[in-house]
């Protein structure tokens, strides 16, 4: 096991930047989901850190050691491509088997590996079949095993799920987990789905444009995001944003209301933009934050999405699974205090 | 009125279904017969070559296909003559090797110039596929030329060097391998092989399809090449099969039976790579299909 340091990593394709510096330090054991949407510099980290990649600038550390000039096979790695990359000539202890090809243990050695990397994936009775009589959860499990057998540094992982159906990548995801818990193995999980982010990592970083905007546990990146990007991209549905300029001790927002804010470190009319999560603001009884008409409803179950139209502005709220407002209702919107998040409009940081 | 002009334009509408039926199968007849005529024309000079085969010299140019009187006397003369034996063991050996060299070089080459950027590369590609404009018939006497100031001439290698890579066979395999997804290579990087067995275990057997199709056009292209085997060789005994055959013409007029039997022979071991390679090639169509 071994810790995996980035510092100052840059990379740029001829004249375009597509790495602006990034610094991350992640510990051994850790399991590290870097986050961002499609084009931020995820993959590029990642086959970076695998040695498929060149260092334009900076530096990578493996285990302490810098290994910006060595080879993938000297970095002792393994990743798990999102095509899979398992071969379609070779049977499954093949392909598990590949990662050991290079290795000095013995053929009875080799193969008791194989078998006990298969029998904690469950391949046990699949390791004669070819490639093409294997689901698609089960050829992911053989793309996994065959970086298991190694047992390398650190594991990882590019989008390995993005191909597999809803029901599967839930299972796979939870697979993955159970897995990291049992092996402990460093890993480093790039996706651009913020479920998969918050549901497996210790540790999330997320990505925009080549620059890390927020490193933090899934608790951190949800209740304290640093900037309005983080925390529109973290949580589904997304975090309402309504903007607006201070006004003594309240927010006047754009759209004719006003809300009260702890107002300590905010400047007279200053231009900020305040964040209410869609299940933080509730539909309910009596004076609230916001007054509004319903619009549209969502049931989801448990709950019921409700999105109201508050001034010329829509937002969405969460209202009850049972007994939800109808449209065309006016409601009544709450948010506790500590739910409410404060943004500069300008730079786009939390004001904490 | 209404109900009987439904009835009508129901009528007309089958009517017209079975004008166009009757059409498409008309199109189809005549399609059947021009493949027919196609098949044909293929076909008769095989039959005609095994016919005559089988008959005595007097027989030879009257045209019928079966022999009145047939015998296997052709056969016996000549594989009992012993030049047809060398020129068979030449062209099967200079066959099989221009194949395995073809098969190994036009694959590194193909896959270096998909696989690596490099600079040059682009102008390599070009350089490459542009001698396939020159016909074989223009580089004849360079080779000649070559050949004689190397001390080629009447040897194997002599037969073979202008053979041994093709500009086709680069080309073909370098499209071939834009079909392997660069993951593949890349994984067994990170896996520790190096480039050279990347080649060979990952990248080689995923285009074993394009390699049975190349393989079977070089060794067609070989086993039948004369003009070049003709000018490179002097003695009879380093002769190849096609051009061993027409000395049965020069030396006593033409025996035409003795030239079929002979080709019929000599058609044998291209039935046998044909049979044994188009295997991988179903598969590999096969394999393709299901994939994904
Ligand atoms: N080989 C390349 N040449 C030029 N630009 C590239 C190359 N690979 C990636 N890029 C660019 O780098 C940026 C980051 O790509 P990537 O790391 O693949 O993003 P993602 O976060 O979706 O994985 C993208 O804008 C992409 O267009
Ligand atoms: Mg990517």
């Amino acid at each position: 096991m071994t810790n995996v340091s980035l510092s100052n990593l840059k990379k740029s394709y001829g004249k375009t930047q597509v790495l602006h510096g990034i610094n991350l330090d992640i510990q051994s054991g850790e399991f590290v989901v870097l986050v961002g949407p499609s084009g931020c510099g995820k993959s590029t980290t990642l086959r970076m850190i695998a040695g498929l990649e060149e260092v334009s600038a900076g530096d990578i550390r493996i285990g302490g050691d810098v290994v910006n000039d060595m080879e993938p096979k000297e970095r002792n790695i393994a990743m798990v491509f999102q095509n899979y990359a398992i071969y379609p000539h070779m049977s499954v202890r093949k392909n598990i088997g590949f990662g050991l090809r290079t290795s000095k243990l013995s053929k009875d050695e080799k193969n008791a590996r194989i078998d006990e990397v298969a029998g904690i994936l469950e391949l046990n009775d699949l390791l004669e079949r070819k490639p093409n009589q294997l689901s698609g959860g089960q050829r992911q499990r053989v793309a996994i095993g065959r970086a298991m057998v190694r047992d390398p540094a650190a594991f990882l992982f590019d989008e390995p799920l993005s191909n597999l159906d809803a029901q599967l990548r839930t299972q796979m995801r939870l697979e993955i987990k159970k897995l990291h818990q049992r092996v402990g193995n460093t890993i480093i999980f790039v996706t651009h789905d913020q479920v998969e982010a918050m549901t497996m990592a210790d540790r999330i970083v997320i990505m925009k444009d080549g620059h890390i905007q927020q490193v933090g546990t899934p608790f951190e990146v949800f209740y304290e995001p640093a900037n309005i990007f983080v925390a529109q991209f973290i949580g589904a549905p997304s975090m309402n944003m309504l903007s607006g300029t201070v006004k003594g001790e309240a927010v006047a927002l754009d759209n004719g209301t006003s809300i009260q804010v702890p107002t300590t470190k905010l400047s007279e009319d200053q231009k900020v933009a305040v964040g209410l999560r869609p299940d933080a603001l509730l539909v309910g009884e009596g004076e609230g934050l916001f007054t509004g008409e319903v619009s549209v409803i969502e049931p989801l179950g448990t709950d019921t999405l409700a999105y109201v139209k508050v001034g010329d502005k829509e937002v969405i709220a969460k209202a009850s699974g049972r007994t939800p407002p109808a449209v065309g209702d006016v409601v009544n919107l709450h948010a506790a205090p500590e739910a409410i998040h404060l943004f500069d409009a300008d730079t786009g940081e939390a004001i904490r | 009125m209404a109900f009987s002009e439904t009835l009508d334009t129901g009528r007309n509408a089958s009517a017209l279904r079975s004008a166009t039926r009757r059409k498409r199968s008309q199109a189809q007849l005549i399609r059947w017969l021009l493949l027919f005529a196609g098949g044909i024309a293929m076909v008769m000079p095989i039959i005609y070559m095994l016919s005559t085969s089988f008959k005595y010299p007097f027989e030879v140019y009257n045209l019928n296909l079966i022999p009145e009187e047939p015998t296997l006397e052709n056969y016996t003369y000549v594989l009992e003559d012993g030049r047809f034996f060398s020129w068979f063991t030449n062209s099967v050996v200079i066959a099989t090797i221009t194949t395995i060299c073809n098969v190994l070089f036009d694959s590194l080459v193909g896959y270096v110039l998909c696989k690596y950027t490099f600079p040059g590369r682009y102008i390599v590609f070009i350089a490459i596929l542009s001698t396939l404009m020159i016909p074989t018939e223009m580089l004849v006497i360079p080779w000649y030329l070559m050949s004689s100031t190397f001390g080629w001439l009447d040897t194997y290698w002599g037969i073979m060097f202008p053979g041994l890579m093709t500009a086709f066979g680069v080309f073909l395999m370098k499209q071939f391998f834009e079909t392997v997804p660069d993951d593949f290579l890349e994984a067994a990087r990170i896996d520790g092989l190096n480039e050279l067995q990347i080649w060979w275990t990952v990248a080689m057997p995923l285009v074993r399809p394009a390699l049975a199709a190349l393989a079977i056009f070089v060794f067609l292209g070989n086993w039948t090449a004369f003009i070049w085997p003709l000018i490179v060789t002097n003695s009879q005994e380093m002769y190849t099969l096609p051009v061993g055959l027409t000395t049965f013409s020069v030396e006593a007029q033409v025996e035409w039976e003795l030239i079929m039997t002979g080709a019929a022979i000599s058609t044998i071991p291209t039935l046998i790579v044909f049979l044994v390679f188009q295997r991988y090639i179903i598969r590999g169509v096969v394999m393709a299909g299901l994939k994904g």
